[in-house]
């Protein structure tokens, strides 16, 4: 399937930045992460290539600063989809190496020419680790 | 489908003595249907000799343009077409989120750039902007427009009548930002456009030197229009938007070069003025 140009140049931005970042269709389908991303999910997009939504989602468990999970719907990346609106938050998660991890999450959605809603970026910093 | 290329000169018109074999007009191509309905594609310093050849009494001209880049553009004021009375002709053109088409063409069609509007020409002209996701029909074709990697809206064509197909890149810089070989599986700008065609007009306006210094520019080397036909299983691959700083000599030189050292899976070509394909 031919992917919109604007989602390659993202893609390829994306691969150009040291910061974790997920593209997603408007499905929520995973189509890119980047290197920095494969650290959060515990895989390398070379070897997984494109993951549907479910499947991404259940690799990465959210809580918040209480350790309580957060539902899917409360999650940047969702709302962004959902919404077609930009959202912010923090969250944390327990890495692959069981360290507790303060995340900064923003997405955004992504609207091309002719206003095609294409799907999200994730862009992800870490926050103090407490 | 008979396709004629009347300017393959990218960026600037390059006349004289060094350019003739290849010609020094910008983009202009003309695809011919079996029925003798007429395409053009794009509308640089090329369209002014092909439209001499337009008789008064064609019925409808469409012209296919791919962005609004001047070199593909810079030939419409001088376009026969446009000055026959009642002609039924049809620009069609990539939507930019700013101005309709209409309006960004007028900004060359109008003074100070142009003497006469677009409004004032005595043609019966309709302006269309292509939609991204349905296939136009136009007389016997049938014409898929894409957006593709170049700066600004730019779209490329692939065009079809009956089992025989084209595709027209002339602008396109697939391997924008790839390190190593262009990416399958959909993530090339433009390859399903050029999937399997039986003739890849495509941008190759580049050495490897010159790409070092302009990278994002939205033109291609030689060796990734070849890399992109070889992907896409191109028929034939018609290198195009030569450099004006690449004369005769130059341009024969490197594409023979080219040939040679790369043993390419595609038969290829430098596009030059003149050139006649029958699909």
């Amino acid at each position: 399937m031919q992917r919109a140009v604007e989602i390659i140049l993202m893609r390829q931005l994306a691969s150009y930045l040291a910061m974790p970042i997920f593209l997603v269709d408007p499905s929520g389908n995973l189509l890119f992460y980047n290197e920095p991303a494969e650290a959060l999910l515990g895989c390398r997009f070379d070897e997984t290539g494109e993951l549907p939504a479910a499947h991404w989602a259940s690799l990465f468990k959210a809580t918040d600063s209480a350790g309580v999970p957060l539902p899917a719907d409360e999650l940047p990346l969702v709302t962004a989809l959902r919404t077609k609106h930009p959202a912010h938050r923090d969250f944390w998660i327990v890495g692959l190496d069981g360290q507790r991890r303060h995340l900064k999450l923003t997405a955004f959605p992504l609207v091309g020419q002719a206003a095609r809603f294409l799907g999200a970026v994730a862009l992800f910093w870490e926050g103090d680790s407490r | 489908m008979r396709v004629k290329l009347w300017g393959t000169r990218g960026s600037l018109p390059t006349p004289g003595p060094d350019t003739s074999r290849f010609g020094g007009n910008t983009s202009c191509v003309e695809v011919r249907a079996d029925d003798d309905s007429i395409l053009v594609l794009d509308a640089g310093t090329g369209i002014r000799n092909l439209g001499r050849t337009i008789p008064g009494t064609c019925p409808r001209v469409d012209v296919l343009i791919s962005h609004l880049h001047m070199d593909h553009i810079q030939g419409m004021g001088f376009f026969a077409p446009f000055y026959v009375p009642g002609l039924e002709v049809h620009i069609w053109g990539p939507a930019s989120p700013a101005e309709t088409l209409r309006a960004r063409l007028g900004r060359y069609m109008s003074p100070p750039l142009f003497p006469v509007r677009l409004r004032d020409l005595p043609c019966n002209l309709t302006v269309h902007e292509v939609p991204g996701d349905e296939v136009l029909r136009i007389g016997p074709f049938e014409v898929r427009a894409e957006l593709v990697c170049h700066p600004g809206p730019t779209v490329g064509y692939r065009i079809t009548e009956g089992a025989r197909s084209l595709a027209y890149l002339p602008d396109h810089e697939p391997g924008l930002g790839v390190r190593g070989p262009l990416l399958g599986n959909g993530w090339t700008s433009g390859q399903s456009l050029a999937d399997r065609v039986d003739l890849l007009i495509h941008d190759a306006q580049y050495t490897q030197h010159q790409y070092d210094q302009r990278e994002g520019w939205g033109h291609s080397t030689f060796d990734r229009a070849i890399e992109f036909a070889e992907l896409s299983r191109a028929e034939r691959l018609v290198l195009f938007h030569h450099d004006p700083d690449h004369d005769d000599a130059t341009l024969a030189s490197l594409v023979s070069s080219l040939v040679k050292n790369r043993r390419p899976d595609v038969a290829i070509t430098a596009g030059f003025e003149g050139e006649v394909f029958d699909l």
